[in-house]
This record gives structure tokens, sequence and C-alpha cells, in this order.
């Protein structure tokens, strides 16, 4: 029984998270007309598939999700590969070299981008990567990566080094130590940042909104805008259905996941 | 491990993925379809048919010149187009606004379409719509840089059973009602928690100036190629009225004040107030949202020492730096003649700006105001901010917020006249250094 108001404050939790989605979902099936009363209803009165199908049936829904599926793996996987050694260096090794990474990455990321937008779309044009996915993974690796690296950096300095001392006492080369000892601690941080890269990429719209311009590789950022008008009007039915469909992925992708996000791996490991 | 797997092979394939090359613009080799991209920023669903129709219908009749539709949104175009054209991958056919073009033309990065222009397609348009367009190039010559084809003005929509229960006379656009008459029939119109009218003015500034034009106010005055604010009494009127209708009548609805412009629909179907004025296009939104028992009609906008209103286009241009430019006049001539003008004014609920596309039945129907809509074209003339170097930043970061204090009451009119002026000032002049 003295349960019951921790079960209620998480019940109240779980809603408040809820809610935005519960929302899309009951405005997605609901009638223009029923949107524009003044006392908003909950449960449709009359569900309507209209907006699925307005949606699905004047933008290619399907194929963004699964281009921006595609880019946002590619991403988050890319910046997980790229960030864990350096995070690793940065975080084991004090050199001035190091200090000066650490500083840079600081900076980079109070630097507005939008003032670097367009020499990057320069420098992509010249490469040929604008208008393709690879340039948009490229890119969202680059403005990932320094967040990445901080966030790894922290959960590698988390594990201790005397683990890896403890290792190499037991003849463990650095490397072996790194791939059995320190690795399997750092899963839940690699996965945090997996999920971090993932949703950035998924979410992004400035970038792709200037790089990709053909209409056969724009991701789904772009292709839910168009269902806005100008100052703010919007057809939120099909906005609503197709903003639900958007959601249900990185759901998907969380979900599968998230079973690798635990705390505690390291209670213990070291005395005192 | 097996969903690593997965996850990996996954980014391979996605790096594998072949890397196209740029969009349109490209020399089109012997033999091969000159390949145009265009640009639209439709969203309605009927305009997005519309626009979609046209370019399969222009596509098929000319298989030498194959147009790609390319769909963008109007919150970003800008920031979209100003990299694309300093990148040289913007498209071929661009579908903006006027008040954008006038940067746009002075960069450089668009094409003056003065000497490519068709005769008939010049001539049905009427001069005032061409005005809008009609801006300083790159190198300092005057060119038209768009062709507009749709326009929008200021109505209003009113509640059918409220305007007929008060008894006034219902004017029409042979005979609109003066701004006196308005004021006396929003105040018949008010009572028990009804107001008369709701003025949406999240975003105040491109309203009040349009229907400013009503008294002669034009806000800016040229001398010696030196533009400044001004603000006398032809630019204090209807500010003077609307507030008056707040705050001295109580005739207006003071919740809608910071609502966009959809927003007080909800409440006006619910009857708490009257009279919308707004642009003619939120017609579409009170078709689609009404209920079924709602009837409403469209009314011309009141008239002051004339129903002068101020007018931006919609237009479609070409860039400069198109590999094209003649085929993306010849596309552009095809999409907006007087019967594909008509297609298009419908699906977005807009005005055409061909002379010929107003006078199509579709647009002079009685049905959802049409007949009263089309006849506001007449009123049209180019808004004088338009060519105002600096009148974004003006609306912006001065305009906005000081008309947003007045009609909130915060401020008195001597007050606004004093910043507009001031404030404004400061900021043209960095323009004009």
């Amino acid at each position: 029984m003295r349960r019951v108001p921790l079960y209620a404050a998480l019940l109240a939790y779980v809603v408040f998270l809820a809610f935005p989605l519960l929302w899309l979902l009951s405005t997605a099936l609901k009638t223009p007309q029923e949107m524009a009363l003044t006392s908003p209803t909950w449960i449709p009165r009359e569900p309507t598939p209209a907006n699925f199908t307005d949606a699905f049936g004047e933008q290619d829904l399907v194929g963004a999700a699964l281009r921006s599926l595609v880019v946002a793996l590619a991403s988050s996987l890319l910046t997980v590969v790229i960030s864990l050694p350096a995070a690793y260096s940065m975080a084991r090794y004090r050199s001035l070299v190091n200090r000066i990474a650490i500083g840079w990455v600081l900076v980079s990321q109070v630097f507005p981008f939008i003032l670097i937008i367009i020499p990057l779309f320069l420098i992509m044009r010249d490469l040929e990567l604008v208008n393709t996915l690879p340039g948009l993974v490229a890119v969202h690796v680059t403005f990932t990566l320094p967040f990445a690296l901080w966030m790894l950096q922290g959960y590698v300095r988390a594990v201790p080094r005397e683990l890896e001392e403890a290792a190499s006492v037991d003849g463990a080369s650095r490397l072996r130590a790194i791939a059995s000892v320190v690795a399997p601690l750092l899963a839940p941080g690699v996965v945090a940042t997996l999920l971090f890269a993932f949703i950035s990429s998924w979410n992004e719209f400035m970038f792709a909104l200037v790089f990709l311009q053909d209409p056969d590789v724009m991701t789904l950022p772009l292709t839910l805008v168009r269902f806005t008008g100008p100052e703010g009007v919007a057809r939120l039915g099909p906005l609503a259905a197709a903003s639900l469909m958007a959601t249900i992925p990185s759901l998907i992708f969380f979900a599968i996941i998230q079973r690798r996000l635990k705390s505690g791996l390291m209670a213990g490991a070291v005395k005192g | 491990m097996r969903i690593k797997s997965a996850l990996a092979a996954a980014a391979i394939v996605t790096l594998a993925a072949a890397c196209g090359g740029g969009g349109g613009g490209e020399p089109a080799a012997p033999g091969e379809p000159v390949k145009l991209d265009f640009l639209s920023l439709a969203w309605q669903k009927e305009s997005v048919a519309a626009n979609k129709e046209l370019v399969n219908e222009w596509n098929k009749a000319h298989p030498d010149i194959q147009v790609t539709y390319v769909q963008g949104s109007w919150d970003n175009v800008n920031d979209q187009l100003v990299t694309q054209f300093a990148g040289g991958t913007a498209p071929d056919v661009i579908h903006n606004d006027s008040p954008a073009l006038a940067g746009f033309a002075s960069d450089g990065y668009l094409l003056d379409l003065s000497a490519k222009l068709p005769a008939e397609l010049k001539s049905d348009i009427p001069q005032s719509a061409w005005d809008t367009v009609t801006f300083t190039g790159g190198e300092g010559e005057q060119g038209v840089y768009g062709v507009p084809f749709l326009q929008e003005s200021q109505v209003i929509i009113a509640n059918k059973k409220l305007l007929d229960e008060s008894g006034v006379r219902v004017p029409t656009p042979e005979e609109p009602w003066t701004w006196d008459e308005f004021s006396e029939a929003a105040k018949k119109m008010t009572k028990d928690g009804q107001y008369g009218v709701a003025w949406a003015m999240k975003s105040p500034v491109n309203k009040t100036l349009n229907l400013a034009l009503n008294f002669g106010g034009t806000f800016f005055q040229t001398t010696d190629g030196n533009t400044t604010v001004k603000v006398g009494p032809e630019e204090r009127e209807v500010l003077q009225r609307i507030h008056d209708q707040l705050y001295k009548d109580k005739s207006a609805d003071p919740a809608a004040l910071g609502q966009g412009t959809a927003d007080p629909l909800p409440a006006f179907f619910q009857g708490k107030f009257a009279m919308l004025p707004t642009g003619v296009y939120l017609r579409q939104q009170v078709v689609e949202q009404a209920p079924d028992d709602f009837e409403w009609v469209t009314l011309p906008a009141p008239k002051g020492t004339s129903a002068q209103q101020g007018a931006v286009s919609q237009t479609l241009s070409i860039a400069q730096e198109s590999e094209h430019p003649d085929e993306a006049m010849q596309f552009i001539s095809f999409f907006l003649n007087a019967a594909n003008q008509a297609k298009l004014a419908k699906g977005d609920w807009l005005l055409p700006a061909s002379q010929k596309a107003a006078a199509d039945p579709a647009m002079t129907t009685q049905e959802n105001g049409w007949d009263v809509a089309t006849a506001s074209a007449k009123n049209l003339v180019v808004a004088p901010f338009l060519k105002v170097n600096g009148y974004d930043e003006w609306r912006s970061k001065v305009a906005t917020p000081v008309l947003q204090e007045y009609f909130a009451d915060k401020i008195t009119l001597d007050e606004v006249a004093k910043r507009l002026v001031e404030e404004g000032n400061q900021v043209l002049e960095r323009y004009h250094r």
C-alpha cells in the first residue's frame, strides 16, 4: 500500500510524457470541423482515416522515412565508430595536444552553424556530395561528433583506470584490456550516444533542406514541412497523421536498444 | 551482436549508395531532353494537385523539355535559395513572393525577364501587378524579375446570421462600407459577450500597412534617393480606428489580438464575434472547418478616402544561372496562361493576376465569396513598402513590437509614431550606406 503514491506519481509522469503522442493520434483521426471546436475533444467523435490517406496519397512518406532511417542509422553508427577511440584517448591520455583538442571541440559547440552553411555547401558541391544521402550522412556525422565525443569521454572517465591496470597485471595487453574490460562497461554509454546521434540525424532539417534538392532523395522532415503554409498556417490533420508515422521508427529503435541502457555495472568494481 | 551487425550492414549499404549529380541547370547532351527544376511552394491539397497536373500536362506535350516538380515550403524557402544561389545549384524556375525578389534581384541571382516575356502574357497581367515585380537589378538597371500570378487582398468574412440580425446595410464591391460604417456595424453586432469584429494581430504589420493605403498612408517617403519612415495623419488613421474598436467602442474581441491568421476561427464558428477581417485565402479554412449549419459571407474591405490596398504577388522567376532560360520562359508562359492561372488561383484560394483568368466563371461565382474576392483585385496597388531596402528588418525589429504594444494599449499613438520613425530610420540608414 505504501507504494500506491509512488505508482500514482509514476503514472502521472507517463501520462505527461505520452500526452503529445496521444494528442497527435487524436488530431490525426479528427475531421477539420472537429479540430476547430472551441472545446477540444480527446476522443474523436467521428474518427476518420482521411488525414492518413491524404498524407500518404500526396507525399512519398514511406520512401522519405526509409531514406531518413538509412541516413540516421549510418550517421549514428559512424559517429560512434569515430568518437569511441577518440573519446578513449581524450579521457586516458593527458597531453597538450589533447587539451587543445578538447578546447577545440568545446569552441565548435558555440559556433552558430548557420554561418558556415554556405561555405560548407560549396565544399560539398565540389565533392559532388550535394543531393546525395552519403553527403548528408557526412554532414550529420560532422555536427554530431563533438557532442558525442564529450558524452563518451565522460563514460570512459567513469570506468576506473584501476580495472585496466588489474587486467594488465593479469597479463592482458592494452588492446585486450580495452576489448574485454572497458568495452562491456562502456555499452550503456555507447547506446546513449547512438541514440543521441540517431535522434539528431532523424530530426535534422536545415542541412537536409539546403543539401537535398532532388525529390527522390528528400528525407522525412522535408516531407513533413510540406503540410505547412505561410504565416504558420498548417494542414493540421495530414500533418498530425504524417508526424505520428514519423515518430514510430524512432520509438521502435529506442525500444530495441534501450535494454542496453543499464547503470550500476561498475558498482563495487574498485574498493574504497 | 546480431543487431549491431545488421546496423553496420545498413551503414555500409548507405555509404555505397550512388552519388548522384546536382540538380537542374545542366546543359543537355544532343538528343537528350532539356531538364528544368521547378521549385513550387504550393501547399494546399487542391493547389498541389493543380501544380502536379499542369507539370504532367507540360511534360507529356513537350518530351524535349522535361520539368521536375520540386515542392518547397514558405517558411524556409529564402534560406534554401540563399545557399543554392551562392552554390550555383538553384532551381531553374522559382516560385516565391514579390517582397523576396527585391533582394535576390539586386544580388544578381534572378534573370531580368523583360525581354523574354511573350506579348500575350505581358498584356494579360495589369501594370499594377507588374509593378510588384519591377526592381533594380544587380547592375543598377530596372528589370522585371518575376511573373506575378497570384495576389492576396483583404476582405471581411462575416457570420451571416449575426450580420442579418444586426440589420446593417450589407456592403457590395460597388458600394463597400466606409470605415465609419464598418465601425458602426461592428458596434451594432456587439452584445452580451459577443463582439462585432476580431483582429488577429500576431503579425500586425503587413495587414495594417496594406489597409493604411485606404487613407493614403504609405509609411515611407523617398527624397533624393533616401528612404525614411513617415507616420503622419494618413498613416495614423487606420491604426487609430482599429484601436478605437478595441478600447473605445469595445466592439473588437481582445482575445484575438495575440492570435495568428487562422487562430480565431473556432471562436468565429461559435458566434463569439461576427466579422473577421482577413486575407482572401482564409476562405479555404472556413469552408473546410466550419460546422455544417454555419452560414458565412465574404464582404469587401472598408474604404477610406479610397478603397486601395497594398498588394504583394506570388511569382515565378528564372534563376540567372539557369542554362535554359528560354525553355524556362516557355514553361512559365504555359504554366501561367489564363486557364491555368484560374486553376492555380482556385487551388490556393487567391486572386489570379491574369485579367482573363479573373473573368473565368470559377472566379466570379457567388459560391464561397469568389465574386467579392475577385472584385477586390481592382483595388490592389503595389504596396509602397515592397521597394524599401531594409523593410524586412524594420518590420521584424521595430514595427511588429511597436504595433503589438499599441494594440495591447500599452503605448499611445504618438509614441508609436515616434518609435516607428526614430528606431525605423536607424535601421534604414544602415541599408543606405
